[in-house]
């Protein structure tokens, strides 16, 4: 009972920050001299990229660490240098910073290869994962046909799934192929899912460019495993009359885009919504400027935070699930019985068009 | 706007890393790994297989074994029975020649028995018949000097022979 009525409350301020938020928006405009807090912007800012490791600040004070400029234009070549020279808004050798974007003062094109707070997390988190798997591949050395210990025995029952209740399942028996590209893309967006979780740290798996590239492989490796009956499906669809093939086949085209899409923004949309849900519960001390709503904040915080940690495993299943039956479908051998029945997809539930 | 337009750099990066972490993953970690599993999966297969084998064969033998066992019995059995019967065989055989030398012996000492008595008799004839001619020839003497003792020592004579 106390609990409903907390998500009920819990509820009513997640609909009702929109107004909040709003609120200070269009009074800023009429007082700007008063520096009034921006839930919106705030957020944005923390669940954006950036140039700058910004880790807190106090009154005078910021913590930040400058991360490295790298830009490229064409004509001038390579500008290497510490993000700091524009951090203030102030134009360094032709290059500043509008609204954390790099662009040049003389409006020409820029390629920005900066490592960001986003890149540098990437390369953070590789590391570990690096780290944390060459540790249990060694203890698969050590312990040769023993049980696992430790960080081994505890990885190992997350890849006997992915591999029995994943790949197997999903990909049938050319899964193996398909394993170390299932096994990293799942522990990548795991870790990233739970270090983007922990505070000041950057957040990756929420960024569009981010999931947009492990979309992208994902569709790139459907289509070059595919065989000649997914594409017997895409083309003749089995089943479909041939007047409907003109309306039919661009369906199915667009189906091919469509899945690594909604892998895209389906990983994108949790992590970042989970991230922006905890940040307008923290944003809500600021707006009522009182230190009486922080119990309450805090506690949905709480709750939020460690529903994420379930969604961030979560979705590094589903992100993997998908992939692996996605490229199911690709790899399928398809039996004469399914040309019988012309059902499509009904009769395979492994091909999932629907997610 | 900006949180859903991808921006390029870090496309490449995310590419150019992710791809880098994937080639060290798979060649350092997830083939030892994943071989590794399979190994010990297959270790433990036969090592199961193996004891479901040895169980088959254990079985085998303890049936094996319970045939001999029942054959080792069964011979011991029949060994027995035959030498109750050869034993029996034997104590009838040597009664029966025992009763038949005993017969044989009886036989023998009754023919010499016999002999000894034909012998006897013989002897006792014999004697008698020297008596006889003793006694004759005793009276013959006698008689050439007195009749009446003559007659008288024939009847001694006589009565002696009675008496033997």
């Amino acid at each position: 009972m106390l609990l409903m009525k907390r998500l009920l409350i819990a509820l009513f301020c997640i609909l009702s920050l929109p107004v909040f938020a709003n609120e200070p928006a269009a009074t800023q405009a009429e007082a700007t001299e008063k520096e009034a807090f921006n839930p919106g912007e705030m957020i944005l800012h923390h669940i954006g990229d950036s140039h700058e490791w910004h880790w807190f600040s106090t009154d005078n004070n910021h913590l930040t660490t400058y991360l490295p400029i790298i830009a490229y234009r064409p004509g001038q070549g390579l500008t290497v240098f510490s993000s700091k020279r524009i951090a203030e808004g102030e134009a360094y050798e032709g290059l500043k910073l509008e609204h954390e974007h790099l662009v040049a003062e003389d409006g020409g094109k820029v390629y920005d290869f900066s490592l960001t707070k986003n890149a540098f997390a990437l390369l953070l988190s590789s590391i570990m994962m690096l780290v944390v798997f060459s540790i249990v591949a060694n203890g698969y050395k050590k312990r040769q046909g023993s049980a696992p210990k430790g960080l081994q025995s505890f990885m190992e029952p997350i890849i006997m799934f992915i591999r029995d209740e994943i790949a197997k399942k999903s990909i049938g028996p050319k899964y193996e192929r398909y394993m170390p590209y299932l096994l990293t893309v799942f522990f990548f967006i795991w870790f990233n899912n739970l270090l983007g979780l922990t505070p000041g740290a950057a957040n990756l798996t929420g960024n569009i460019a981010v999931t947009l590239t492990l979309a992208m492989l994902t569709l790139l490796i459907t289509l070059f495993s595919s065989n000649k009956y997914y594409w017997g499906h895409i083309f003749a669809t089995p089943g479909v009359p041939m007047w409907l093939r003109p309306i039919m086949i661009p369906v199915e085209l667009i189906g091919v885009i469509t899945k690594p899409f909604s892998l895209m923004v389906r990983l994108f949309a949790n992590i970042t919504a989970g991230h922006i849900v905890i940040l307008s519960f923290i944003s809500l001390i600021f707006i009522f400027r009182s230190i009486a709503v922080a119990p309450v904040s805090l506690a949905f915080g709480l709750f939020i935070n460690v529903l994420e940690l379930l969604v961030a495993i979560l979705q590094a299943y589903i992100f993997t699930l998908l992939t692996a039956m996605y490229i199911g479908g690709a790899v399928e051998e398809h039996h004469d019985a399914d040309l019988q029945i012309g059902g499509g997809d009904g009769a395979a539930p492994a091909h999932g068009h629907g997610h | 706007m900006q949180i859903v337009t991808p921006e390029f750099g870090l496309i490449f990066w995310q590419l150019v890393i992710f791809l880098v972490v994937l080639f060290l993953l798979a060649k350092f970690a997830w083939k030892p790994i994943l071989s590794s599993l399979k190994e010990r999966e297959d270790s433990i297969e036969t090592a199961l297989r193996m004891a479901d084998q040895a169980k088959l064969e254990m079985q085998l033998l303890k049936a094996s074994n319970e045939k001999l066992l029942a054959e080792a019995r069964q011979e011991r059995d029949r060994m027995l029975h035959e030498a109750t019967q050869m034993a029996t065989q034997l104590i009838d055989q040597a009664k029966n020649k025992a009763t038949e030398e005993g017969g044989r012996m009886i036989v023998q000492a009754r023919e010499a028995i016999q002999n000894e008595k034909n012998a006897a008799l013989a002897e006792v004839k014999n004697t008698a018949a020297q008596l006889s001619i003793d006694i004759a020839e005793r009276i013959l003497r006698r008689e050439l000097t007195d009749s009446a003792a003559q007659q008288q020592l024939v009847d001694s004579y006589l009565k002696d022979v009675k008496l033997n």
